[in-house]
């Protein structure tokens, strides 16, 4: 009888769903808290939807219901200080064979990089709990997949997630370090491409600083860091006669030009002798160099193209517009265009040697969209010229068809 | 003048010498006893020659296109763009094909329905009825097999909707649909059996039937108005078949030769819902332009069946909707049988209330199919 009573007792403790599900912290907690409350956020939170508990970061018996004996119950580790926010995620996402089992996908170094960032540096060696930690970011209790568009760190939220602080000017004075990067950011071609034009693929913050080991690049690693995405023109820049001089006087390399921020779109005018030149930010005609003959020619390459690329377009407009078959032409042109996205690339190379050959090229091919497009025209009147006599032909031999007909049934 | 009577006597020796090997004589003389007759319908009598002049435009073009236009998902389109673009005159040849082509269509239907009207398929004509009911429908198969040919992203993703609309037939649908596009979808099979079906099957039989129309409406001559029954034989008004109805056959012929050069030169890819630019490539993994329509005479058909709810009375909506034009097509092509009497009667009025149904019905849906936005 007694083994029965306690197989049964012991079963029924097996198969009872409360058992497994109990969490009094979720129960207790939303009697005190309002909607906006940890314990509401959380059924949002990703490590909720794979099945964690709070007792899984927060340690402690989920299943007492008097948080005294929840406090003294196994594991309790409460709630960290703004120190300790790290190493208490690192428990876990540091934890390779933790991770394999849950997210084999996520890397676990992110404690080893954030230590290596600015903000890591600031709060492990100064103590500095103004800087950024993981919920800083992440936010707390409702942290989201950065696949998911809510998610705070979801590439198109990442510029408002670091402006959060970066763009506070009161938060940030004490650091002595600019406050309008994101407005400048939301200017730039990469701004305007993840956030106007919705190109996932388009720079946010990260892609440049790093994420967990976030830091501002170095003069001479603006290149490397440029060139992840802009490959070609970081290696045109290495072989070119700036690289040797920007290292040797510290001139941050693409920045120089092109700003870091505010990178806007770049224009023919930034090139040459004139006003709205960046080449004469530096080289003066005197100043011991070809740096303005080689801009003033590659500019005078550019503009020749651009001009031809244009004559052709008209002329190719006007015979489209009359209705001749331009798809050769339209294709031609796109290499046309091709050759001048080509030729502004190598202007990294800052040699007119290394510039010439496309800009040649390009005009070569434009110069023969030009003048089939004018065959093409000329093509269109011939037509008009033969439907004409054709018309004449065809109404003649009406006339007399019809003389003819009248002749016959007079 | 000496010149001119050798000459004369140069052709009458040559009428001799065929005369006595081909006996061209009776063939002369029955073709001068043939009349036609003259009324205020008379205008009519010229469809059927203008339709066959279209028909014989697009024969020699057809040729022509032919000597270029090679078959195959990876040629077909290349080769159209090659004629129009390199071919001297290669462009004018394509133009002028796909305006005869919607001439040749539109010329025909007027024929028909100024047929129909007249009662112009009554006794002795039924058979003079079938076979040109049976050259419109090969007449509209030509300009759906055409379409595809060019193997641009519109002509592939009508014919993707096309052949998918006779998948929709009970028990040989699918079947059919598999046969017409040489497997599940419209590959570079479909290419080759529309290729066949457009320069081969389709012209023998239309060929064939054509000869058949023409031997018919040689043998019983054009019909007379229903009124012309009561009227005294004076009171009849006639001309000569041959030269005088020749002769003004083509009158009419240049006048529509005329148009079509205008219209090939000053329109060669067409205009407005009427067009065939060569455009893109067909890519079947791309996804299918904005709005697909079927040519303009299968408009009324695409747009009636898009009205239909998906289900009427348990019945699929589009299959309903074809069931209704079979009925209505099978009526159509069985008039004759329901209205055999020579004169007027109750009867008549109903068929002609009935044509008129179906002639206000096709310009409806068309019109609604090309005006009403498309969703």
């Amino acid at each position: 009888m007694l083994r029965t009573i306690i197989t049964l007792s012991f079963l029924s403790v097996l198969i009872s769903p409360v058992h497994a599900d109990v969490n009094n912290c979720i129960t207790c907690h939303q009697e005190w808290e309002d909607n906006d409350g940890p314990s509401f956020k959380f059924s949002r939170d990703i490590h909720s939807q794979n099945g964690l508990g709070c007792a899984d970061c927060h340690g402690g018996d989920p299943t007492l219901d008097d948080m005294d004996e929840v406090r003294q119950s196994k594991n309790y580790r409460g709630v960290p200080d703004h120190l300790q926010v790290p190493d208490f995620c690192a428990r876990c996402h540091s934890d390779a064979s933790y991770m394999h089992n849950h997210n084999p996908s996520l890397p676990v170094d992110q404690l080893a990089k954030y230590k290596t960032s600015v903000h890591g540096q600031r709060l492990f060696g100064l103590g500095d709990k103004k800087v950024a930690n993981c919920i800083s970011c992440h936010t707390v209790h409702e942290i989201g997949d950065a696949k998911m568009p809510h998610s705070s760190t979801h590439p198109q939220n990442i510029p408002k997630t670091c402006a959060h602080c970066h763009a506070d000017a009161k938060y940030m004075a004490e650091y002595d370090i600019p406050t309008n990067q994101y407005d400048d950011y939301k200017q730039s071609v990469h701004g305007i491409a993840l956030l106007v034009d919705n190109d996932l693929g388009a720079p946010a913050c990260n892609d440049c600083h790093g994420n967990h080991g976030a830091a501002p690049p170095g003069v001479n690693s603006l290149a490397a860091v440029c060139g992840v995405c802009h490959a070609l023109e970081a290696q045109l820049f290495d072989g070119s006669p700036h690289k040797a001089a920007y290292e040797e006087y510290d001139i941050p390399m693409c920045e120089i030009c092109h700003s870091n921020h505010k990178i806007l779109k770049p224009t023919d005018a930034m090139i040459g002798s004139s006003d709205t030149a960046v080449c004469t930010d530096c080289h003066a005609p005197d100043d011991g160099t070809k740096g303005i003959y080689t801009a003033d020619s590659i500019k005078t390459l550019i503009r020749d193209l651009v001009e031809a690329r244009d004559s052709a377009s008209v002329v190719l407009e006007d015979a489209k517009a009359k209705g001749m078959m331009t798809v050769n032409e339209e294709f031609l042109l796109k290499d046309v265009n091709q050759s001048l996205i080509q030729t502004r690339t190598m202007v990294h190379s800052f040699d007119v040697d290394s510039v010439a050959p496309r800009a040649e090229d390009g005009l070569a091919k434009a110069d023969t969209v030009r003048v089939n497009s004018l065959n093409l025209i000329d093509e269109y009147y011939f037509r008009r010229k033969g439907l004409g006599i054709a018309t004449l032909i065809i109404t003649f031999l009406v006339i007399m068809l019809y003389i003819r007909i009248r002749r016959l049934e007079r | 003048m000496a010149k001119d009577r050798s000459e004369s006597s140069l052709i009458k020796a040559g009428y001799r010498w065929i005369d006595e090997r081909l006996k061209i004589d009776a063939l002369v003389e029955y073709m001068s006893g043939k009349v036609v007759p003259r009324h205020g319908h008379s205008a009519f009598y010229y469809l059927g020659g203008i339709t066959l002049f279209l028909f014989c435009v697009q024969v020699v073009t057809g040729i022509l296109l032919l000597m270029y236009y090679r078959p195959g998902a990876d040629s077909a389109y290349e080769s159209v763009r090659f004629l129009i673009s390199e071919v001297t005159f290669g462009w004018l040849i394509r133009s002028i094909h796909s305006w005869s082509a919607n001439l040749m269509i539109f010329a025909a239907f007027l024929h028909m329905f100024t047929v129909f009207f007249t009662h112009a398929y009554r006794k002795p004509r039924e058979l003079t009825w079938y076979t040109g009911i049976g050259l419109m429908g090969l007449a509209m198969a030509f300009g759906f097999s055409g379409y595809l040919l060019p193997w641009n992203q519109l002509s592939f993703f009508a014919t993707r909707v096309g052949t998918g609309m006779a998948g929709s037939i009970p028990v040989i649908g699918k079947q059919l649909m598999i046969i017409m596009r040489g497997g599940e979808e419209v590959t570079g099979a479909t290419i080759g059996r529309f290729f066949g079906l457009h320069v081969a099957i389709l012209p023998a039989l239309f060929t064939g039937l054509l000869t058949l129309h023409l031997i018919f409406i040689q043998r019983q001559g054009m019909s007379e108005p229903i009124a012309w029954a009561t009227k005294r034989p004076e009171e009849k008004k006639y001309m000569k078949f041959f030269p005088n109805f020749i002769y003004r056959d083509a009158l009419v012929w240049l006048i529509v030769l005329n148009i079509l050069a205008l219209l090939a030169v000053v329109f060669p890819d067409g205009i407005g819902v009427i067009h065939w630019a060569l455009g893109i490539k067909a890519d079947p993994f791309a996804p299918p332009p904005d709005v697909i329509r079927p040519e303009w005479y299968f408009m009324f058909a695409f747009q009636a069946l898009k009205f239909l709810p998906g289900h009427v009375l348990y019945i699929e909506g589009e299959l309903f909707g074809m069931t209704i034009f079979a009925v209505g097509g099978l009526l159509w092509i069985l008039v004759p049988y329901f209205n055999r009497h020579p004169a007027m009667d109750n009867r008549s009025k109903w068929i002609v209330g009935f044509g008129v149904f179906i002639l206000v019905f096709i310009i409806a849906m068309t019109l609604i199919g090309y005006l009403v936005k498309q969703v």
